[in-house]
């Protein structure tokens, strides 16, 4: 038998048609389902008279929209559209017959945190949901990546998506990683290297030492932002530390289904001879904290470096530099470490896993925000935010003048109260620094939440390694 | 879904690189329980003021593209979120088929449900058609789905790949769900295999 990457692996496994010129029906295991990409995927069912065909499969959960603060039971905390949009998913999800964790169940959160979670995440799997950052369950040696409406549609009514394969990337990390450096520093220095488009056509699978060494929690932030860098899916082979976090979920196999499927995870890994279509090694000791300076995720620098002038670019990131530098209100070649910072979000889909937040709470510890700084701190599911309080985590945040929020989505996207004021600067854990993401008008510099903690001490973007 | 054949219109030049799918149809937009109606808010912070009056330099409001149908732009259009909101709003404007260097995976797949055609071209012909565009309303450019051809206004003709399922799809207004249900039988046998393999799924 040929030799196979990890996505060939999968891939085969899940192939249920294959048509002449090599488009498939790849079958899809584990469906997410959230409250703004799905309402017309389930009136397009209802107009042809489909069904669902596995609603055991269809897991759907409300983050996008839902608000963080703690008085949300009330009903005001929700503009009309924001209301209308999650009864439609709680209509659906009962119609439906969908395994379903509505606003007011404790499991309830980010949809990509609440899956590997509960369990619904596991080796080997093909997961899809109507969001980018589905590709965080690829931290499992999943399969997992974004569709759009349509393709949900096709899903709930098929269990299939038409694909075409992609090729194969492989992104080794060698050696340690420095202190103060983490896998969001990773995942950007990544994009940086790549750029925004680098991954577009491809897989990539992430491995090497520094990969390897991550924690389950850390994997996941590592594939969430594959999606950044263009790729279809971000994929990391499992091993003990996988088999270990899914043993027990409550939707993990037991017993001697538990045997079963752990023999077979235990073969999915890229055999040593596979074929690349691209490599790219970094050296983990070369990796600094990141830092995005501009309005793409490819705009990534060292925090000890200035901001670039446009003039250093080539071609059309000339003009989108420019663009760029003038809309975060910057000055080329001012240190990044000048740039005063307003607010602070710790959260999304990216970073907001316990292991996140005990990396924030071991910043800011003792400590206090600078005065005038309005920060935020929204764990990704609400088991996240239990525990962070049985940790004693959550004390750490409100002493220090964290905001404690309940789960969601949050500033990540600002579809919710959460947003940003035109001019407002912003430190956030979350993924995408795109004009007006987090508001019209406002400026998100992406970094990891050590790094966003400490610019919620200091009042300004700030190594984090001087404080370690 | 619309099919699209044959199109002669008026390209809208937009020479920007990444444009993500947050430019093209912002966030509030998303609420929406419908598909329809978001052509008005396409682009909608680079189009209008905070006072949501019409921003005049921006290419969609100046007089002679209002009634574009072609959109031309730089590398990586379509990148970010996989929101299908982007080429719903796209299609309600009237625009049915974008010419770019490149595309992000999930947005061109996306454009393929919709009845847009999204055309890669090098670099070089997209200058082309970018100073084309750049003409204004009597510049109409002709685009062949069937021969895959592209015909600038000054009859310069370029070629261009697509796949050809999604060819396909696009020539006849084929709806995906119903052509993958008449290979129903393929996917109940696969499940039946993979219910005896992976019996813990």
């Amino acid at each position: 038998m040929s030799p196979k990457t990890l996505y060939d692996k999968i891939w085969d496994a899940h192939v249920a048609h294959e048509a002449d010129d090599g488009t498939c029906l790849l079958y899809i295991d584990r469906h997410l389902v959230h409250e703004v990409t799905s309402p017309q995927a389930f009136e397009g069912l209802r107009m042809t008279g489909r069904t669902v065909r596995r609603p055991d499969q269809t897991i759907a959960v409300p983050d996008h929209n839902v608000p963080t603060t703690l008085d949300r039971a009330n009903a005001a905390t929700m503009t009309e559209d924001s209301r209308v949009q999650v009864a439609a998913l709680d209509t659906n999800a009962k119609e439906f017959g969908l395994h379903y964790y509505p606003v007011s169940d404790v499991r309830q959160g980010i949809v990509h945190i609440v899956g590997p979670e509960q369990g619904w995440t596991l080796p080997g799997m093909t997961v899809v949901c109507g969001d980018s950052h589905t590709a965080t369950h690829g931290a499992f040696g999943s399969l997992a990546h974004g569709i759009g409406t349509s393709e949900v549609e096709h899903v709930l009514a098929t269990q299939t998506l038409i694909q075409k394969k992609s090729k194969n990337m492989k992104v080794e990390i060698t050696g340690k990683l420095p202190l103060g450096v983490t896998a969001k520093d990773i995942t950007m220095t990544v994009i940086g290297e790549t750029g925004t488009a680098g991954g577009t056509g491809y897989v990539i699978e992430y491995c090497g030492e520094a990969i390897r060494d991550l924690s389950m929690e850390g994997r996941m932030t590592v594939c969430n932002m594959a999606i950044e860098g263009g790729a279809r899916a971000g994929l990391i082979a499992p091993d003990e530390k996988t088999f270990e976090y899914c043993m027990g979920r409550p939707h993990a196999p037991k017993g001697a289904q538990w045997e079963a499927a752990l023999a077979w995870w235990k073969t999915l890994y890229s055999d040593d001879d596979a074929h690349w279509d691209k490599v790219i090694t970094i050296k983990a000791e070369d990796i600094a904290p990141a830092v995005t300076w501009g309005t793409s995720p490819e705009d990534v620098l060292p925090i000890t470096a200035n901001v670039p002038a446009a003039s250093d670019f080539k071609g059309g990131k000339i003009e989108a530099a420019k663009r760029s530098i003038e809309y975060m209100g910057l000055t080329e070649g001012m240190p990044l470490t000048d740039i005063k910072i307003d607010t602070v979000f710790i959260g999304s889909c990216t970073n907001g896993r316990i292991e996140d937040l005990r990396a924030a709470a071991a910043i800011l510890k003792g400590k206090k925000i600078k005065e005038g700084m309005r920060a935020m701190i929204v764990p990704g599911s609400g088991l996240v935010r239990a525990q962070a309080e049985e940790e004693g985590l959550a004390d750490i945040f409100k002493e220090a003048g964290f905001e404690w929020r309940l789960a969601g989505c949050s500033m990540c996207l600002a579809m919710n109260p959460d947003q940003l004021a035109p001019g407002e600067r912003c430190a956030a854990t979350s993924n995408r620094n795109f004009e007006g993401r987090q508001g019209r008008g406002g400026r998100t510099h992406l970094v990891s939440p050590a790094m966003a903690a400490a610019a919620a001490i200091t009042g300004h973007l700030t190594d984090v390694r001087e404080m370690m | 879904m619309n099919k699209f054949t044959t199109l002669s219109g008026i390209a809208a030049p937009l020479p920007l690189i990444n444009i993500d799918t947050d430019m093209i149809i912002p966030k509030q937009f998303l609420k929406t329980i419908k598909r329809s109606g978001l052509g008005v808010n396409l682009f909608d912070e680079m189009r209008y003021d905070d006072d949501r009056n019409e921003i005049p330099d921006f290419v969609l409001n100046k007089p002679q593209y209002r009634e574009a149908q072609i959109l031309v732009a730089g590398d990586n259009f379509g990148c970010g979120s996989s929101r299908e909101h982007a080429p719903w709003a796209i299609a309600d404007f009237g625009i049915t088929c974008v010419i770019a260097p490149s595309y992000a995976d999930i947005f061109y797949n996306n454009c393929f449900k919709n009845g847009i055609l999204p055309i890669a071209l090098p670099q070089e012909q997209v200058d082309v058609l970018m100073k084309d565009a750049e003409k204004g309303a009597n510049a109409r450019i002709e685009i062949d789905l069937e021969a895959q051809t592209i015909t600038s206004s000054d009859g310069e003709v370029f070629t261009f790949e697509v796949d050809s399922f999604k060819k396909h799809c696009l020539m006849n207004g084929l709806d995906d769900i119903g052509l993958t249900m008449e290979k129903a039988a393929s996917i109940d046998s696969f499940e039946a295999s993979a219910s005896q393999t992976r019996p813990w799924v």
